[in-house]
Order: structure tokens, then C-alpha cells, then sequence
């Protein structure tokens, strides 16, 4: 049976009319290769794709932009409630993430709330104890800024079980950047006022989790924000609609999301998710506590296991990097594991706590070839071998794992992840 | 440090009302902005309502009290079906139960032991307010707070960390010791070339 045939055959240029082109594409899918290439002549052009566009008219106007059935990016989710679902780098060009693509990760699911009974409440040690509705925020004065969104687990499969079959998405697809619009939290307190003694603010989500962390006050005072608009428009359910706290460079987590409280205090709560989680046992028999900042990484998300190159071609080498402490000051690539560097062109603009992107041509001469990118951030932090990760945080450490990542190019042009390099 | 720091990035310190209250300073080029007075005052019955958390001092521990004999019922009833009958966990939810090894804090070195209750959690505050506000996940929010001292009892005595006639209540639980509490410190890390 000429399944792929078949299979494209169903695709009607009706179905795509009536708004199913998702549906489509992913029926499309496995079949797209040979359509588009036209090695199978058996296979006659899909009727959503035209032999020449010139020769007929194109689709009218819609609601929302569907992506080209072509395209199929997507994240990994997993069904369950509490879990992430990680946003496919390997897809992605320039350094915003697209909303639907920007990773997940919840406690207790994604929260429903209708915005008109939305609630956010300040009080603890504050002169006045406060309500502010949706509306309210939106009446204050705004920001818009450009941050990357990092869990501080992203990057665990990596490092506990490394294979070679893992592409950048699941290795570090638990970050994302995005531009976000909100009210900075010293505009917040200028309206309750916030009383001397308050050092530390606890912020609570309002969904099944009710998450809870402590963040110290200077985060509130240097650059934390609460926001209710990502890349120009409402914050989507997953990510904390209607308003969330964005704590610029610091570990995902602790920007509460569908945030409906705020508590002025004066000695850290001990929430479960700043104790038991989100804590970094060390090899000397520690563990480190309110390790907020997210340090210095990157990782080339072109070529990618299970990209194979072509000897000889001129190719760009691409990926990202980002660090929780300010800007990228430059981003260096190997492609001789680590025994020679070369400084990556960044893409501008290259903004503090923000994704920048990286590209550098590069040509296979054929011979086995370890790439590697090594960021370097404005503090002149950079990111470990492996082998100094290791050592300096043990193998069982749980999350912040910034070491060098590796892309090893077999001799038959195979790129797959460098386990142990 | 942070409050010098933030001082001289142009947040000042202003009198409202009569009353000392840090407010943002300068936004647009030197305008100083005081409150725009949005948002209303919250009642104390909506404060009540959502000021949930329990701090290691205790600060908010309800009335009520409870045993770890009691708490085996509660156990059973509303947390053993995820966490296993005796807090061995389960892959649907973490082992609560394990002291192992009894000596060192070996968690950075090796993943041999699972952390838990009894070996890694600093604070057993933690715990009350972690049940109250997340647990089960089923039906968050649902636990009675005499429901929430028995498990956490139940918890606390199978990790050999009270007798288990102890009762938990609010002047209790604040004073119980983990035996985690001292391995936590602060983040050394601050930017720079030296990886830490």
C-alpha cells in the first residue's frame, strides 16, 4: 500500500480551509520528504500544496496564523501534571521563543483563572495592606523587557544519563526567551509601602501547588517585575496567566506564576520548594540554598544530533547562550574538543539575562571533529569542562548544570551528543 | 548592601503619610513618584483567608494537634496510595521516610540514597506547610489541621525524629530539630572566573 500517498491524499485543501492545518501537517508529517523532494513521482502533489502557487489562488484571511503544515515544531509533553515540557531549540532561530514553544514546567497542572476575579494581594510588613485587580496593574506604569526563562534542572538527562541520541531540545529545552511586559515590584511597593524591616518577600502562586518561594527584597529593588503580557500579548495559561513574577537571570521556579500574593518579611520561609528541591547538595557534604542566578551556558543548536554534514560544505555552526548575571561577552567554539578556541560572531542585540545568538561558519574537512561553544559572561564567569563541573559539584548534584556541552561528528558526517567529553 | 545599592540607583527613601515607606524614585529622567494610590485596601477577613504559610519560628500554625498513631489513619488514607504504605515512595511520589546514612551528608557525592524527610529536609515546618497548601494533589487545600499535625507526626516518627507519643501542635513542631537542619548554607557563587 502506498501509504504515504494515501496518507497526503487525505489532506484536503477543505481541511486546511476549516482551520485543521495542524491536524494536517502532523498526518503530513512522515510523508513530507518525499513530496517536497519529489523522489517518489508515484506521489502525486498534495492538493494543499499546488504544483505552482502563480497558478492558483492562495488561502483568505484567518483569525490566527497557522504554521506552514511544513512546519511541526513542538515541545514534549508528557501528560502528567506535575512535570515539564521542553521547547524544541533545535527549531528556533534569533533568541525570542515563540508562545506556544516556550517550555512548561508545573506543579499541579496549569491553572484556569478568569481574570475579572483575579486577585493580587500585598501585605506582611507594609503600610498598607493591598488589593491590586488585573486592571489595577495594568493602570501602573510598565516595562517591557527581554529575559530568558531558565529551570535550574534543565540539563539533568544530560548529566545523570547521557546518550548520544539526545538533541538540544532534550538536553536544555528547559529555557526559553521572551519579551515581557509588566510593573516592576518597586512600583508595587511604592503603593503599600513597604515597612524597614521586611528583608525577604514570600510569593505565592494561585494554582493547585500554591507554590510558594522566598526572594530576598533586593531582587524586588534591582530588577524584579510582575508580569502580564508575554511577546505582545496576555500571558498564556501555562505561563501564569493572568500575571506572574519574573525574577530576571534567576532559576525558573522562583518566578511564581498565576501569582496571587505577596508577603513582606523579615526571615525566609523554608518553603518546601527552597528546602527538599531547588537545593544543591555539594561533594563536601552541604548543600547550597537560594542558588537563584542562573550561571553562563550555551549550547549549538545547529549542527545537532541527528543532523549528518556533508564533507566540504561551508555550514553555520548556530546555537544559544545566556547567563543569569548579565550580559553574553562572548561565546567561543571547538571544534577540536576543547583544545583550540575561536570567538563565535553574537547576533545583536545582546542583552543582559537574555538568549543571544551565536553563529560561526565552518566547513567539515571529513576528519572526526568535537564542536563545543563556551560562553562568557560580563562578570568574566564562564562555563566549566565537565570535568570541573564534576568535581567542584559532585556527580549527584541536582540542578545548575552549566558545563561545556559537546556535538561529536562521526567520520560518516553523524553528529550525536558527546557523551563524557 | 542591597539597600545602599538600590539607594544610590535612585530609589529613595520618602514620608507617606506620615509613615517611613520605601517607594520607587526616579522613573522617567529624575520624576519622582510617590503612589499612584491604585489598589484598595485589603480586609483583614481576605488577608486571613490566603496568609497560609508556616515559618520555622511557627508564625502561622493554626490551632489543633495531632499523634503519630492518629496520623498512621490519615496516612493511610490519604497519602499511602502515592507514597507507599510506609512512606517508602512510589514512582508517582518521593520516598518520605529514610534516615540512611546516619552518618555524613553524602548527597553531592553520590546518588546511592534517596532524599528524604528524615536525611535532607532543614526544617520540619516545612512539612505542615507544604500537607496544607499542595497535598494530596488530588484535592490541594483539603486537610483539616488536626488531619495535617497526626500525618506530619506520622512522617516526623517514622524517621525516628520524635517518640511517637509525641503530640505536634503549634508550639511543638517549631521546636522539633531535623537532623538535616545544619548541612544548608548560603550561595557562594558571585559571578567571575572561578567556578564554584
Amino acid at each position: 500500500m502506498s501509504t504515504g500517498g494515501s496518507r497526503s491524499a487525505s489532506i484536503t485543501r477543505r481541511a486546511l480551509l476549516a482551520g485543521t492545518a495542524a491536524t494536517a501537517g502532523a498526518a503530513l508529517l512522515g510523508t513530507l520528504p518525499e513530496a517536497i523532494s519529489g523522489q517518489d513521482p508515484s506521489q502525486a502533489p498534495s492538493p494543499a500544496v499546488p504544483p505552482d502557487p502563480t497558478k492558483v489562488p492562495g488561502l483568505p484571511t484567518s483569525a490566527t496564523s497557522p504554521r506552514s503544515p511544513f512546519e511541526q515544531p513542538a515541545r514534549t509533553p508528557t501528560g502528567q501534571l506535575t512535570g515539564a515540557s521542553l521547547s524544541p531549540l533545535q527549531e528556533l532561530s534569533g533568541t525570542i521563543t515563540p508562545t506556544d514553544l516556550h517550555f512548561e514546567r508545573h506543579h499541579n497542572g496549569v491553572a484556569m483563572i478568569d481574570p475579572a476575579g483575579y486577585r493580587l494581594l500585598v501585605h506582611g510588613l507594609v503600610d498598607r495592606p493591598t488589593v491590586f485587580t488585573l486592571e489595577d496593574l495594568k493602570r501602573l506604569p510598565s516595562v517591557t523587557r527581554i529575559h530568558f526563562l531558565e529551570c535550574s534542572g534543565n540539563g539533568r538527562t544530560a548529566y545523570r544519563a547521557p546518550r548520544q541520541d539526545l538533541t538540544p531540545q532534550l538536553i536544555d529545552g528547559l529555557t526559553s526567551n521572551a519579551e515581557w511586559t509588566g510593573v516592576r515590584l518597586t512600583t508595587l511597593f511604592a503603593e503599600v509601602g513597604v515597612a524597614p524591616r521586611a528583608t525577604w518577600i514570600l510569593a505565592e502562586g494561585g494554582d493547585a501547588a500554591v507554590l510558594s518561594r522566598s526572594i530576598p527584597l533586593e531582587k524586588a529593588l534591582d530588577d524584579a517585575l510582575i508580569v502580564y503580557a508575554q511577546n505582545g500579548e496576555p500571558l498564556r495559561p501555562a505561563a501564569g496567566y493572568p500575571a506572574r513574577l519574573l525574577l530576571p537571570g534567576w532559576e525558573g521556579n522562583a518566578n511564581i506564576k498565576w501569582l496571587r500574593r505577596l508577603e513582606l518579611i523579615a526571615q525566609p520561609n523554608m518553603s518546601r520548594d527552597e528546602t527538599s528541591k531547588y537545593t544543591d547538595p555539594l561533594p563536601d557534604g552541604t548543600a547550597r540554598q537560594f542558588s537563584f542566578v542562573m550561571d553562563p551556558k550555551s549550547i549549538i543548536t545547529r549542527p545537532a544530533y541527528p543532523a549528518r554534514l556533508d564533507r566540504g560544505q561551508w555550514m553555520q555552526v548556530s546555537g544559544i547562550a545566556w547567563s543569569g548575571r548579565g550580559k553574553i561577552a562572548r561565546v567561543d567554539l571547538s571544534t577540536d574538543g576543547g583544545r583550540s578556541w575561536a570567538a563565535a560572531e553574537l547576533q545583536e542585540p545582546v542583552l543582559p539575562k537574555a538568549h543571544t545568538r551565536f553563529t560561526w561558519m565552518w566547513r567539515w574537512s571529513g576528519d572526526p571533529a568535537t564542536l563545543m561553544s563556551r560562553a562568557t559572561d560580563e562578570t568574566g564567569a564562564l562555563q566549566p569542562t565537565l570535568a570541573e563541573f564534576r568535581q567542584r559539584r559532585g556527580p549527584g548534584t541536582d540542578y545548575h548544570y552549566n558545563y561545556i556541552r559537546a556535538w561529536v561528528v562521526e567520520r560518516d558526517g553523524r553528529v550525536v551528543y558527546g557523551v563524557d567529553l | 548592601m542591597s539597600r545602599r545599592r538600590a539607594v544610590a540607583g535612585g530609589i529613595v527613601l520618602i514620608l507617606v503619610g506620615g509613615g517611613l515607606a520605601t517607594a520607587t524614585g526616579c522613573r522617567n529622567q529624575g520624576e519622582r513618584v510617590v503612589s499612584y494610590g491604585i489598589g484598595r485596601p485589603a480586609t483583614a477577613v481576605e488577608v486571613a483567608a490566603w496568609d497560609i504559610d508556616v515559618n520555622p519560628a511557627g508564625e502561622g500554625l493554626p490551632a489543633g494537634r495531632g499523634t503519630a498513631s492518629e496520623g498512621s489513619e490519615v496516612f493511610a488514607a490519604k497519602c499511602a496510595s502515592c507514597h507507599g504504605a510506609k512512606g517508602e515512595g512510589l514512582p508517582s511520589a518521593p520516598a518520605l521516610v529514610g534516615r540512611e546514612p546516619r552518618e555524613g551528608f553524602p548527597f553531592g557525592q553520590s546518588l546511592r540514597f534517596t532524599r528524604t524527610v528524615g536525611n535532607y529536609w532543614p526544617y520540619a515546618t516545612t512539612l505542615y506547610d507544604y500537607i496544607n497548601r499542595a497535598m494530596p494533589p488530588t484535592a490541594p487545600g483539603s486537610l483539616a489541621a488536626d488531619e495535617i499535625y497526626s500525618a506530619v507526626a506520622w512522617i516526623l516518627d517514622q524517621n525516628g525524629i520524635i517518640d511517637s507519643g509525641t503530640v505536634m501542635d503549634a508550639a511543638s513542631l517549631p521546636r522539633v530539630r531535623m537532623p538535616a537542619r545544619d548541612r544548608f548554607v548560603p550561595d557562594d557563587r558571585s559571578g567571575g572566573p572561578e567556578f564554584r
